[in-house]
């Protein structure tokens, strides 16, 4: 069956590639693209691995058809922050030692990041439902609450 | 995942087209969140799919003619959530949407999805059940309306051909002073499916009930609507002794199984519970 040509924006760059029909987005992000921060977990949508934002909002990578994002904005964990230039958010888990086997973590900080975009000042449990879709199985939850509500905090402490 | 032909149609005209063309094994594709797990453990084995997500009027909120609104049938769970309109007049609908799933799958999953998947459990079916509802269906024929209460025919099954798309559920503005609830039992909050649904919608004038709809969800192969436990509420004021009456009255349509979720005798116990705490919800929120 002939490739298709995905059209859309990632990581703020145009990005053209040629997809299979049946590829997820997150075939075309890992396979055609290289981007292999978002994980393939339970590829049901369950997990929050393969979170990944979609026109700003976080959604599952491996449920969605590589060519529904065609026209659309993708954001990776590739994109949210770059070394030497970390999202405020990345930076609170790396010095809070939030990541144990890291599986979950790009998805986790997909989550976070667009939980304090929609919601600057969530209370803890908006948070922990915030990032309800996403699983550790290192089971590293209460490091993450730590750091997501730190961030928060600090956001908070800039803007008074 | 197996091979299919991919099709991105623009328009509902160009849909419906597609799916009179291409006959059956053929799927339509909005949200993902159910089709594309079947698509990967080969529960389904579509030759075609028609993906949905390029036609903009499948995915408006907008005034419908006279009285309500028209809500597209790939309106995403969040978006129920969250809509300023949506919650105004149907706080119920913007409840159950805002149960599905994790904030990554209601960003996908859609209204029309959860519908037309018809499984006993769909969370927005009660809802749109006790706000009167009417799904809009297009096809070669042309476009026909039908209530959303005979729009489920079985268990997986609703009124749709194969050659048919739910294009838009038409919902009814309420009359002042109504209030409306759904609450599910899960386990757990996020993440889970329904071990029985309950929707309640009241409508008050002079402290007398004038409209009551109760509908049930995960209790019988189909949503269902509680009509003698709505008539037994209307014509009188709403009183504790009432709402009681009203949630024993419920059960008469409940006909659960027992499964993995919970046992039938647990089911009609959570209808009874969830049919009282929806209707002192949507008492409250109609007096207020």
């Amino acid at each position: 069956m002939a490739k298709l040509v995905l059209n859309c924006t990632v990581n703020g760059e145009p990005a053209e590639v040629l997809v299979q029909p049946w590829d997820t987005l997150l075939d075309a992000l890992r396979e055609r693209m290289g981007l292999t921060g978002p994980k393939e977990g339970c590829g049901t949508g369950d997990c929050g691995a393969c979170t990944v934002h979609l026109d700003g909002k976080p959604i599952a990578s491996c449920l969605l058809l590589a060519m529904q994002a065609r026209g659309h904005v993708v954001l990776t964990i590739e994109g949210l922050g770059r070394p030497g230039a970390l999202h405020p958010l990345q930076d609170a888990f790396v010095r809070h030692g939030v990541p144990q086997c890291g599986f979950c973590i790009p998805g986790v900080l997909m989550a976070a990041a667009a939980l304090l975009t929609e919601n600057p000042h969530p209370t803890e449990e908006e948070i922990r439902y915030g990032i309800a879709g996403s699983l550790c199985r290192c089971t590293g939850y209460t490091k993450m609450l730590a750091a997501i509500t730190e961030t928060a905090g600090a956001a908070a402490g800039r803007r008074s | 995942m197996r091979r299919f032909e991919l099709i991105l149609p623009e328009s509902v005209d160009d849909c419906v087209r597609a799916l009179a063309q291409r006959g059956p094994e053929t799927k339509l594709l909005a949200g993902g969140t159910d089709l594309l797990p079947q698509l990967k453990n080969g529960l389904l084995k579509p030759a075609r799919v028609i993906d949905l997500s390029g036609v903009a009027r499948l995915r408006a909120i907008e005034p419908a003619d006279g009285q309500g609104l028209r809500i597209g049938s790939a309106v995403t769970a969040r978006t129920l959530e969250l809509d300023n309109i949506v919650r105004a007049r149907y706080l119920s609908l913007a409840e159950s949407g805002a149960l599905v799933g994790s904030v990554q799958v209601r960003n996908l999953a859609t209204l029309g999805g959860n519908l037309c998947n018809a499984a006993p459990s769909a969370d927005m079916a009660p809802p749109l059940l006790a706000l009167d509802a009417e799904a809009v269906i297009t096809g070669p024929k042309g476009e026909r309306r039908v209530p959303i209460a005979a729009f489920f025919t079985g268990v997986r099954h609703t009124v749709l051909a194969p050659d048919e798309l739910l294009v838009e559920l038409v919902v009814p503005t309420p009359a002042p002073h109504s209030g409306g609830n759904y609450l599910r039992h899960t386990p757990r909050r996020e993440l889970d499916i329904a071990v029985v649904g309950v929707a309640s919608q009241l409508t008050l004038a002079n402290g007398v009930c004038t409209k009551a709809r109760i509908a049930l969800a995960a209790v019988a192969p189909v949503p269902v609507r509680a009509t003698a436990a709505e008539q037994s509420l209307e014509g009188q004021p709403v009183t504790p002794d009432r709402i009681a009456r009203a949630a024993d009255l419920a059960l008469e349509v409940a006909r659960p199984i027992s499964d993995q979720r919970g046992s039938a005798e647990f089911r009609r116990h959570l209808v009874r519970v969830l049919t009282r705490r929806t209707l002192i919800t949507a008492l409250a929120r109609a007096s207020a």
